[in-house]
């Protein structure tokens, strides 16, 4: 792995670093043996179905629970010291949030815990937390409790973010601009980890993908490595060529009528068009796709006796 | 220069605590459930039994001196109870805690914040018990006793914010109120806090050494100078037990709780 070669210095006070983690609440194991680094300036997303472990993680890099076994170092330190934390931002998901304290208040109080926080006119702004500095925490709608939530994440100046479900109960409006100001932060040279249920934002916002089952990372890479995993692109077309030559096409894996026409799964979409176009003059309704996230994710996380079923 | 550093570093590590205490005070004021309760409470039933009802007694003016010393230990142990079990147990439950946790907040200013508060409600609910007795129940204190209950107000919060604190760890988070109010109200009743323990039958009397509010309460009227059985190091004795006894045991309690999570 190319990572060895990066002195051991440098490893240790990478933004976040995860080594050989398990972790056991009572006998059910949520994590067993998870490594992972997170690098200066990039945003990582992390994906995994429900119970995967993803929360656990997270919890484990803010501090709040203690490995059963491995090292959580964060910037070279432990996560629960008050000078690793002065480095890091959290948004977390609350289900509430104590209701009679004003927006700007709550600001006022989180900037407090930071040595060199942000100013709060600057933080209000970036979130569009303009004109309902005065407001109480109670009269605040949805996406805007979420905005403010985020400010509190942003006010220290944090070198990490970690980000729990930023954009849950977000308008559409809303959820962009967090998507630009995460962009910006990480331009910054700052590093931000995302955990989501949204596949569109993790594919929008994140350098990098880790896939989270069953406690383990099962996959990394960019999203569009994450997609290829899914399996070649697709053709969409209405043609007058049998299953037997279709199939017989180099680079074609599958053939499936759908609808009026049939649907090709190949390797290169490119290779196969050629030939198809020059053997059927008549070929309509040409449609290309890229396997989504969302699919690259089903096929990963699929169960493994599933997995191995198709294997066999 | 240096001791410019030195002031300006000590001033910005405190600012933290001086703002969570700030901003925790400000939360139960304006939330209404909480003040209106906490302080309108300990005055009405002053106002009943201490001074409408005991006005109308031979010595009701006495009744009026002692119940002022045992409502003021009433309105501290509400405000300890109520500002530290039902807030820790609901921002526990609802996440908040845990966000403050995983902040760079100093971890001794959550709960330093929450005893300040429980201290400055206490000492208004004191404050203003003194208003009403001195200007309707004619009673009049000299300072020194002023004083030693002032005392007695601010280091009582001690054992019954303890108190708040394990209950925190028990009860249900949204029942949390009503949890409160079901030890708090009976408990005060019976340990003579409302009415003069004389009035109540005898086995109850029996029973009221264990309730730390009776104690509370004996060292509250022994300060205006009221006679007690034991002595002052015995109740302050039992009180200190009490408080680290109920400590010991949330801490234990939440430890078990955060493995489970």
């Amino acid at each position: 792995m190319s990572t060895t070669a990066i002195p051991s210095h440098a490893n240790s006070s990478a933004p976040a670093e995860l080594r050989g983690v398990t972790h056991r609440y009572g006998s059910h194991t949520a994590l067993q043996g998870l490594s992972l680094q997170l690098k200066p300036g990039e945003v990582v997303a992390l994906l995994g179905p429900n119970g995967a472990g993803k929360t656990t993680a997270v919890k484990l890099m803010l501090g709040l629970l203690q490995p059963t076994s491995g090292t959580v170092s964060i910037f070279g330190g432990s996560p629960s010291q008050r000078s690793t934390r002065q480095r890091i931002g959290a948004m977390l998901q609350v289900a509430r949030v104590p209701e009679t304290i004003a927006v700007g208040e709550y600001l006022d109080l989180f900037r407090s815990y930071y040595p060199h926080p942000l100013p709060a006119e600057q933080v209000i702004q970036v979130t569009g937390l303009q004109g309902i500095e005065k407001r109480q925490f109670k009269d605040l709608s949805g996406g805007q409790k979420q905005r403010m939530l985020f400010a509190l994440a942003l006010c220290g100046d944090p070198d990490l973010i970690f980000l729990d479900e930023p954009t849950l109960g977000m308008d559409i409006e809303t959820r962009h601009n967090l998507w630009r100001q995460v962009r910006s932060f990480a331009d910054r040279g700052k590093t931000v980890l995302l955990t989501t249920h949204y596949l569109e934002e993790a594919d929008t916002l994140a350098d990098r993908i880790l896939v989270i089952a069953r406690g383990k990372v099962i996959a990394e890479g960019t999203p569009s490595e994450i997609k290829s995993r899914a399996g070649g692109r697709k053709i969409r077309c209405v043609t007058i060529l049998p299953e037997s030559e279709l199939n017989s096409i180099p680079g074609v894996r599958r053939v499936e009528h759908t609808g009026a026409g049939v649907t090709l799964t190949v390797d290169s979409a490119e290779d196969v068009l050629r030939i198809l176009l020059q053997r059927d003059a008549t070929l309509h309704s040409l449609e290309v796709t890229s396997p989504a996230l969302e699919d690259a994710f089903l096929e990963l996380t699929r169960e493994p006796d599933s997995a191995q079923t198709e294997a066999a | 220069m240096r001791t410019a550093a030195i002031t300006h570093s000590a001033t910005s590590s405190l600012t933290p605590f001086i703002k969570e205490t700030k901003y925790e005070f400000l939360r139960l004021l304006r939330a209404r459930s909480f003040s209106v309760a906490t302080i309108g409470f300990p005055i009405s039933f002053y106002l009943l039994f201490g001074i409408v009802v005991a006005s109308a007694e031979p010595g009701g003016f006495d009744r009026a001196k002692y119940l002022l010393a045992t409502y003021s230990v009433f309105g501290l142990v509400g405000s300890s109870l109520f500002g530290l079990c039902s807030t820790i147990a609901n921002e526990r439950a609802q996440g908040w805690l845990e966000l403050k946790q995983a902040s760079p907040m100093p971890p001794a200013a959550y709960l330093l914040s929450k005893l300040l508060t429980a201290i400055a409600f206490g000492v208004i609910i004191f404050g203003l018990l003194l208003l009403c007795g001195e200007t309707m129940g004619h009673v009049h204190f000299a300072a020194a006793q002023i004083l030693r209950l002032l005392a007695t107000v601010i280091l009582g919060v001690f054992p019954f914010a303890a108190m708040g604190i394990l209950l925190a760890t028990v009860v249900p988070p949204n029942a949390a109120i009503g949890f409160v109010n079901l030890i708090y109200l009976p408990m005060s009743f019976l340990s003579g806090l409302w009415i003069p323990l004389e009035g109540l039958p005898k086995w109850l009397r029996t029973l009221a050494p264990v309730w730390p509010t009776w104690h509370l309460g004996q060292l509250a009227t022994h300060s205006i100078g009221y006679k007690m059985s034991w002595s002052v190091a015995g109740h302050v004795l039992w009180l200190a037990v009490f408080s680290v006894a109920c400590l010991a045991l949330a801490l234990v309690l939440f430890r078990r709780s955060a493995q489970k999570e």
